[in-house]
């Protein structure tokens, strides 16, 4: 194939403000207490923490409500409602535990429209996403796994199944409803009972989903929710009534609960980090693989543990790629996560965005050049203006660590050997894309790369039905499908 | 390699094509740029009468509805062009005059291009010595499908000849290329070979316009303006008609190829329908009531 030679002097496209969209806000109201404490055995109590923290919305930086800083007591008193809760919700008739889970599921469904408002309010995230993504897969989690409840004899043939015990679940702030889902749902489903911490700066919409339990009359103590910071979380972890703690976060973090539980009997899952490959071949749909490309690292403002962060692209198809990228990112809108048309929020935390910050100021020292779209950011707020780097090298620092925010690395390869040993040299192993029109060559190159997703043609593709998780420092255990109904069943 | 030439094979991704349409449905149009929007549409539309019962009294009718759509509606611009049988272009012409207003015709043996190229030819002289401003041809299907694709493009080159200064618009008939691939292949050569513009379909076939196969071409168009070949006017035909989806083909237009294209001149509805939903629309923002069916007139 010979390179295509692009005309340097080609006029580029002009994408200005002619007919620019008049703001679309999503109208719902939706309120949000001044205070919040804990949900323990079926109740909201105020917490014996004098401590709180204050969750703000990052668009506006406005205080939206103080929550309860958990402390070790209201973990002794959230794990003890879970163990009290236990004997009678495992000797449940499993049909009966699965009418619980639809019923929530269908709530959610309900409340769909408030919840994705909440969502957007305290995450920064753009309507769009929390209307169409995180809510109505967050209500898919709970069905799907109400469908398990009464088959789980049936999973792993020959060999019975038991719950686990009491599950202390810790949970990101990147996705907080759908953590939430992810988490409680296989779990309940199995029979389990559950102590739930929800993250620092996005705790509101899991203890809406605590009222959604009370609404549908999930027994007391199945399910507790203590808000909290970096001590609740940690006194949870480290708590002897839990018989099994699953972690998804940062590989630092979850590093540190391996290390804190090595030595005891408790059933460990983390779902960390990750600096995900995309892949494109020459004979790839360029469109195609450029919009795929966009969505996976500018999805969620690209606070997404799979977000396909480092970008290889075939030497001879290079300039039109990132021809078409920059003509797709100045497509891209940012600003109010509320406005319908918003395709990117605001970064979730004053310190998420320094973190960002830090990291383009490395790259530029680094040698490699800094691409952002000219965007009009709102005055208040954390915002960041979507961002690739071109002429990065493998080994900059910016191509290596996970840097959670809407910046992508751009890098070319030769063939396909070079593009699998470049995809491959990281420590995180969550996800890889691969673009190409080769079935031969997919196949071939989806085996070898260490990743525990590997999408083709598509990217950032999730069901309830599929399991998802990681290789390397990017953790251990799948969560969905039926690999997901592992860690919290004993198998004998 | 001939920089004013995107004669590359890309391979196309129908999933994606899907998928990417179907997020431009997803933008949220609201007050002035509805009004603003909904205006563009009129002034971008081909109002059309292609039927075997066209009549004299119905050309005329259908002129003065294209130089004044709706005149309770203010600010109201013209439409682009009106599209009729090569019969009907000097009438067609008379009635528009200088309006600003041109007329295009439908020649080469449409909708089905089966006859021999000199009969073609024959057909869009005549149209254009009537005057026509603008060809909507079709691309011979049969010898595109059968592979011998140097016969499809001799002919838009011959046909682009005898168009003189007239605009040549090439329908490409979507609905019976049978793949992505081949649209995508089609739009490249009708490109290359001449053509001004490049349409989805006759409207007598089923599929016409659907908004993955208007994006596919529009990536097309883009990849070779992209490549050094110059600007290509793109207009979707058939099937579209309600004002809703009129503006999310904009939307589609001004993501994919920005504001040059969003004009009559590189953009164009092929419709006859779908204009009375728009005026609907457009007295609706100006009454605040929906307005009825007999509130706007037919042609």
């Amino acid at each position: 194939m010979t390179p295509k030679t692009l005309n340097i002097e080609a006029p580029a496209l002009d994408f200005g403000e002619h007919w620019e969209y008049a703001p679309a806000p999503e109208g719902t109201k939706v309120e949000i207490a001044a205070r919040y404490g804990a949900f323990i055995n079926g109740e909201f109590v105020k917490g014996h923490g004098r401590k709180r923290l204050t969750t703000v919305n990052p668009a506006t930086e406005e205080t939206l409500s103080e929550v309860l800083i958990a402390n070790p007591k209201d973990i002794d008193d959230a794990v003890a409602a879970a163990r009290a809760a236990l004997p009678k919700w495992k000797r449940l008739k499993p049909q009966e535990r699965a009418k619980y889970l639809f019923r929530i599921a269908r709530r959610i469904q309900e409340r769909a429209r408030e919840l994705a408002v909440l969502e957007t309010l305290d995450n920064g995230k753009p309507i769009k996403e929390s209307r169409d993504v995180d809510i109505p897969e967050a209500a898919k989690h709970f069905f799907y796994h109400a469908g398990w409840a009464d088959k789980l004899d049936y999973v792993f043939p020959g060999r019975k199944a038991r719950p686990v015990g009491v599950c202390a679940q810790i949970i990101p702030w990147n996705f907080p409803f759908l953590m939430a889902a992810w988490k409680i749902a296989p779990a309940i489903a199995c029979g389990n009972t559950v102590v739930l911490k929800p993250a620092e700066t996005t705790p509101l919409t899991a203890l809406r989903l605590a009222e959604i339990f009370q609404e549908v009359g999930l027994p007391p103590g199945v399910v507790n929710i203590v808000p909290g910071d970096g001590t609740t979380g940690a006194a949870l972890a480290a708590h002897p009534g839990c018989q099994k703690l699953a972690f998804t976060g940062s590989t630092a973090v979850g590093k540190e609960l391996a290390r804190v539980n090595a030595g005891t009997s408790k059933r460990l899952t983390l779902e960390l980090g990750g600096k995900s490959p995309h892949i494109i071949f020459n004979d790839a749909s360029l469109d195609a693989a450029v919009e795929g490309v966009v969505q996976g690292i500018f999805f969620n403002q690209g606070h997404v543990c799979c977000a396909g962060s480092r970008l290889f692209v075939q030497e001879d198809v290079l300039p039109e790629v990132q021809q078409l990228l920059r003509a797709r990112l100045h497509n891209l809108r940012v600003g109010d996560p509320l406005d319908k048309n918003t395709d990117l929020g605001a970064i979730n935390s004053a310190s998420q965005l320094a973190t960002i910050q830090h990291y383009l100021k490395l790259g530029v020292a680094e040698g490699a050049s800094l691409q952002q779209i000219k965007t009009k950011l709102p005055k208040k707020g954390y915002w960041c203006a979507p961002t690739w780097f071109e002429g990065v090298q493998p080994a900059h620092v910016i191509a290596r660590e996970e840097i959670f925010g809407p910046v992508l690395a751009v890098m070319s390869f030769r063939t396909p050997e070079e593009a699998l040993t470049r995809a491959n040299n990281t420590p995180y192993g969550l996800a890889a894309g691969i673009w190409s029109d080769k079935g031969a060559r997919i196949f071939d190159i989806a085996a070898k790369l260490k990743a525990g997703v590997v999408w083709c043609n598509t990217y950032n593709r999730f069901d309830a039905t599929s399991p998802f998780g990681g290789y390397k420092q990017s953790g251990f255990g799948r969560e969905g499908g039926r690999h997901g109904l592992l860690p919290y069943l004993e198998l004998s | 390699m001939n920089p004013s030439k995107s004669d590359h094979e890309r391979a196309v991704d129908p999933v994606a094509l899907e998928q990417r349409a179907a997020s431009f449905c997803t933008r949220s149009l609201k007050k002035e740029t509805k009004a603003q929007g909904l205006r563009l549409v009129v002034a971008m539309t081909d109002l059309t009468t292609l039927e075997g019962s066209d009549s004299p009294e119905k050309v005329r009718s259908l002129c003065r509805k294209a130089l004044c759509p709706d005149p309770s509606i203010p600010n109201l611009p013209q439409v682009a062009a009106v599209c009729v049988y090569p019969k009907w272009v000097g009438l067609a012409k008379e009635c528009v005059g200088d309006s600003g207003v041109r007329v295009a015709s439908v020649a080469s043996a449409f909708p089905s291009g089966q006859v021999a190229l000199e009969t073609k030819l024959a057909d869009v002289r005549e149209a254009v010595a009537q005057g026509a401003d603008e060809i909507d041809m079709v691309l011979q299907r049969g010898a595109f499908l059968s592979g011998n694709h140097q016969e499809v493009e001799d002919e838009i080159h011959a046909i682009k000849e005898a168009c003189e200064s007239a605009h040549l618009k090439v329908i490409l008939e979507t609905g019976e290329l049978g793949s992505m691939d081949a649209i995508a292949r089609a739009s490249h050569l009708a490109m290359n070979a001449g053509a001004d513009f490049i349409k989805t379909s006759t409207g007598k076939i089923q599929p016409a316009a659907t908004m993955p196969v208007t994006l596919l071409m529009l990536e097309a168009i883009r990849s070779h303006y992209l490549a050094g070949g110059g600007m290509i006017g793109m207009k979707p035909a058939g099937g579209i008609r309600a004002a809703k989806e009129a503006l999310h083909y904009l939307v589609m237009v001004k993501e994919t190829l920005g504001n040059a294209w969003m004009t009559p001149e590189w953009f164009r509805f092929g419709a006859s329908s779908l204009l009375n939903d728009v005026l609907r629309q457009l007295q609706r923002l100006e009454s605040g009531r929906y307005a009825a069916q007999y509130d706007v007139t037919e042609t």
